[in-house]
């Protein structure tokens, strides 16, 4: 306790570059936030970290921000009819159960092992989930890709067919969003791992949407957009928890807050100018490079806890550098390929209204 | 927006000038009362009321604006209604 209370006194002094900084940053996170249901905050907590904020106000900050964008996003989405609530909160239920876990787990690998040993498990984690489901995720963008049909609706996958069969009674509910009747007794371990990976790496949403696509037969944009319900209840529950050790800086979560909000309008309203396997392309692309991000820093924290030949001081901060340089880029060009999406479906469209208007009046 | 989208939709000029002004409005509190903000965000136990209601506070004014401002801009979502399972 005392070290958090030293944690909470130690809320840094804010800058106008560094205002804007977070402002940007936060506007790039919340693009893609809007857009996949989640994604900004292995950067923004990183990208705090980087002005001198403790971690653990960073991670309670981008939690105190994430609640609220997410409550906007979802509202958003909701109007493109792409929200499955009950799906989000169900989800999000166990999902704080799963975060609670996590933080649980976190605390006793830094009580055994240090930070070095608590850092090894979040980048190992962060390389080996991101590495079997972003692959995945991709493969099966590519696949939909190549086969030429990226219009046609998405086929729900065999495991989410063989789910949605199995009938335990008593546990069934009926979710909208799948046109069908799932035993809670499947949503309650997926909802509990996406809480788990959101303690542990911050972005939940890295299981919880593939989650819902291919174990639970969600369309892509129904999975993004519910997802931002589950983001909404685990970060609401989170913040309160942080916020009650007195650890959230609340200028840090209002200013990142402040670009998001712009940018989750704009990744919102990309998703119904999209076809929907490019929300895979992009958790997929975006999974993938962080990984590399992580990888970076594993021989760093082996090297710290003594299991290998400890690295030099100006190789660790080369591997620094340049792992948080990646996730800058996994962010950017995942910001990039959406509103090129955008632009391009926006322009199409307009194609096609200009056609049909030179058709009815040739 | 397109040919036929160019309906006589009104703008919501009005709406977005009053969000933005009240979000400016309480950028610059929160941003001119820092020391303050950091006081109650710090303190803790009950106090943790305060931080998440101006999370909610910030998010309906400055989510309102966003969503007009883009608006304003004519960046608005596909008219093409999509067909969501």
């Amino acid at each position: 306790m005392h070290d958090i209370v030293q944690q909470a006194s130690n809320f840094i002094n804010l800058d106008a570059a560094q205002l804007i900084y977070l402002f940007f940053v936060g506007f790039v996170g919340g693009l893609v936030s809007g857009f996949i249901g989640s994604g900004g905050a292995f950067v923004l907590t990183p990208a705090m970290m980087s002005l001198g904020v403790p971690g653990l106000v960073a991670v309670a900050s981008n939690m105190c921000h994430k609640f609220p964008k997410a409550l906007v996003g979802s509202i958003k989405r909701a109007k493109y009819g792409q929200v499955d609530v009950k799906l989000g909160v169900v989800l999000g239920i166990s999902a704080e159960a799963g975060v609670l876990y996590g933080a649980h787990i976190q605390e006793s690998i830094k009580k055994s092992f240090g930070d070095a040993g608590s850092n090894l498990y979040v980048s190992v984690a962060f390389v080996v989930i991101l590495a079997v489901v972003g692959g995945f995720v991709l493969r099966d963008a590519w696949k939909t890709y190549k086969s030429g049909n990226s219009n046609e609706e998405e086929k729900v996958a065999k495991l989410a067919r063989w789910v949605q069969s199995v009938n335990i009674p008593g546990t069934m509910v009926y979710f909208k969003s799948l046109n069908a009747r799932i035993s809670v007794l499947f949503t309650i371990p997926l909802g509990f791992a996406t809480g788990m990976l959101a303690a542990t790496i911050a972005v939940g949403g890295f299981i919880g949407v593939p989650a819902m696509i291919y174990v639970l037969g969600a369309s892509s944009l129904m999975a993004s957009a519910s997802e931002l319900v589950i983001a909404f209840v685990m970060g609401l529950g989170g913040s309160f928890k942080y916020a009650m050790h007195g650890l959230v800086d609340i200028r840090l979560a209002m200013v990142i807050l402040g670009g998001s909000l712009f940018g989750i309008q704009l990744g919102a309203m990309g998703t119904t100018y999209v076809k929907p396997f490019m929300i895979k392309v992009v958790m997929g692309v975006i999974m993938v490079i962080v990984l590399f991000s992580r990888a970076l820093m594993v021989p760093v924290y082996l090297g710290q806890l003594g299991l290998i030949q400890p690295l030099e001081a100006m190789t660790v901060k080369i591997l620094k550098n340049a792992s948080f340089m990646i996730m800058i880029f996994a962010l950017g060009l995942g910001a990039f390929i959406v509103l090129r999406a955008m632009w391009q479906g926006r322009r199409a469209e307009q194609r096609a209204a200009q056609e049909a208007f030179e058709h009815a009046n040739g | 927006m397109s040919a036929n989208n160019q309906t006589t939709k009104k703008k919501p000029y009005g709406a977005a000038i009053l969000m933005g002004l009240v979000s400016a409005v309480l950028y610059s509190v929160l941003l001119m009362n820092q020391d303050i903000a950091n006081k109650y965000s710090g303190l803790g136990g009950l106090y943790a009321f305060l931080p998440i209601l101006t999370a909610f506070l910030f998010s309906i004014i400055h989510g309102s604006f966003t969503g007009h401002f883009w608006t304003l801009l004519g960046v608005e979502a596909s008219k093409k209604k999509k067909e969501v399972k």
